[in-house]
């Protein structure tokens, strides 16, 4: 008994390690792939190696901040939302495997339902700082992000469940196990849609409507300073680990590679597709709210009811 | 009949609960107390959230029940979008912060009763359904997505059918609702 509960601890704290970790170094890649690809060199003095200690240093400016709260807000919900809006993407991140045999937080069942369930419980934070702030920017980008979550929920759901249909469950680990290279093509269309729906979710560029800084200043976020705001830009970065880690395992083949390389397979995908995120807030223009919602239902839906019908057909004919 | 329900309570004992027995008791009461402060809250959006409680104390209560899924189904599409809906109903209203004292429709003592039929025929048809089953958490997991698929696509696949035309005929019904409101606004 006690040598489980040991292995449980260890599971938890590496889980929680690579919660703490991954963020900041993607948010580090970013400052950097920003800056080079808008020829500059990003921060350069942080730590004396190529500023790799900013993140660091920007924490330490954030924890010495003030933590105001408006007088006219809600202050028990104000205060909560930075929470609300962290903790689903740890919860999740126990949820995926990262290697062969069990290295994984926690094996569950329906892995991805769980996953999806979870995320979307996390826009909740972004609904609560919108609403309780008493501001109508935040308020807008309160309103935009729920408009934003129903849209992109649904095709978000219709491309992972065709990839469950695929593997034949709904469990991470199992879809990763039953992958062969093939898929990828079989089921590209659906990596597209679950991939574009995420960045939706997450409220990346080309889809920051939410908080569009030219109009509505930092949408739900504005009022916030100090650790709670960066609770909100940590959870976007751990929202880009979840997501990328996600269409790897489901999409990618997780641990499966040209030779053998378990868990860092898992890392480099996740990594590269990280790298696109980063490369797509550089280079596309934001879109526009009634833009954002037709691309979801006459596009992207459609999409992935597609992905479905052809997932459904080949399972057939292969049996 | 009798007889072997008496067995049956006597071979799990109602006396020396187990933890998971304490846990979804507890669980319950949370869950009860944060469905009573959705209706009895006068801040609008508190009561959404209060009804996020409640629906993830109901989430905890199927997954204590070893039904997996069915937890993970109930956040997904509870807490995650009906609920993300209601709020966005709130916010398009400028729902205030603070006290909303006109939010009472009057009809409380109505819906009191409503509520209180709805449960006990609930609780009526659950207990008469599942007298003396146990759950063996010790044994083979009895609520996972293979079993709940299986007998929802073998047994019960006539009502699940049934169910999604019902929701079809919703779905189409309010379109024509909005349509022919606009329809009308046109003709003025």
């Amino acid at each position: 008994m006690s040598g489980d509960s040991v292995d449980v601890l260890l599971r938890l704290v590496a889980v929680f390690a690579g919660f703490l970790v991954l963020p900041l170094v993607i948010g580090q890649t970013e400052h950097k792939v920003m800056a080079h690809m808008q020829g500059r060199l990003g921060p350069m003095y942080a730590g004396g190696f190529h500023g790799w200690a900013q993140l660091v240093a920007d924490g330490v400016k954030f924890a010495q901040k003030e933590d105001v709260v408006p007088a006219d807000a809600d202050r028990r919900i104000f205060q909560l939302a930075p929470a609300v809006a962290l903790l689903p993407y740890l919860l999740v991140l126990v949820a995926i495997p990262v290697g062969p045999g069990g290295q994984v937080g926690r094996a569950l069942d329906a892995g991805v339902f769980f996953a999806l369930a979870v995320m979307g419980v996390g826009v909740l934070g972004s609904l609560m700082a919108g609403w309780a702030s008493a501001n109508k920017f935040s308020l807008l980008g309160g309103l935009r992000t729920a408009a934003q979550l129903l849209a992109y929920e649904l095709p978000m759901l219709l491309a992972a469940a065709s990839v469950a249909m695929a593997a034949g469950t709904v469990s991470l680990p199992g879809i990763v196990d039953a992958f062969h290279w093939w898929w990828v093509p079989w089921q590209l269309t659906g990596a597209v849609v679950f991939f574009t729906a995420g960045l939706a979710e997450l409220q990346r560029p080309p889809f920051d409507m939410p908080v569009a800084d030219s109009e509505i200043i930092f949408g739900a976020y504005t009022e916030y300073t100090g650790l709670r705001f960066a609770m909100f830009l940590l959870s976007e970065y751990a929202g880009i680990v979840v997501l990328c880690a996600l269409t790897t395992v489901l999409f990618l083949g997780g641990w499966h590679g040209p030779f053998a390389g378990g868990w860092v397979w898992t890392l480099l995908k996740t990594m590269v597709l990280a790298f696109v995120v980063i490369w797509l807030r550089v280079s596309y223009p934001r879109l526009r709210e009634d833009q954002l919602q037709k691309l979801a239902w006459t596009v992207l839906i459609p999409l992935a009811l597609a992905q479905i019908a052809l997932t459904g057909v080949v399972k057939v004919v292969i049996r | 009949m009798t007889g072997t329900s008496t067995l049956a309570a006597q071979a799990h004992g109602f006396l020396s609960p187990t933890g998971v027995e304490v846990a979804f008791l507890l669980i319950g009461l949370v869950t009860l107390a944060a469905a009573l402060l959705t209706v009895t809250t006068r801040q609008l959006v508190h009561a959404a959230l209060w009804l996020v409680v409640a629906l993830g104390g109901l989430a905890v209560e199927y997954l204590l029940l070893t039904a997996e899924f069915i937890a993970w189904v109930q956040v997904l599409i509870y807490v995650g979008s009906v609920v993300v809906l209601l709020l966005f109903g709130l916010m398009l209203t400028k729902a205030p912060i603070g006290r909303s004292p006109d939010a009472d429709s009057g009809n409380r003592w109505p819906a009191l009763v409503v509520a209180v039929a709805a449960a006990a025929a609930l609780v009526w048809v659950v207990a008469d359904a599942f007298r003396t089953t146990w759950i063996d958490l010790s044994g083979a997991v009895q609520g996972t997505t293979k079993v709940s698929g299986e007998s929802l696509f073998r047994y019960w696949v006539l009502p699940f059918e049934a169910l999604s035309v019902l929701l079809l005929a919703a779905l189409v019904g309010a379109i024509v609702l909005s349509r022919m409101r606009r329809k009308k606004e046109g003709e003025r």
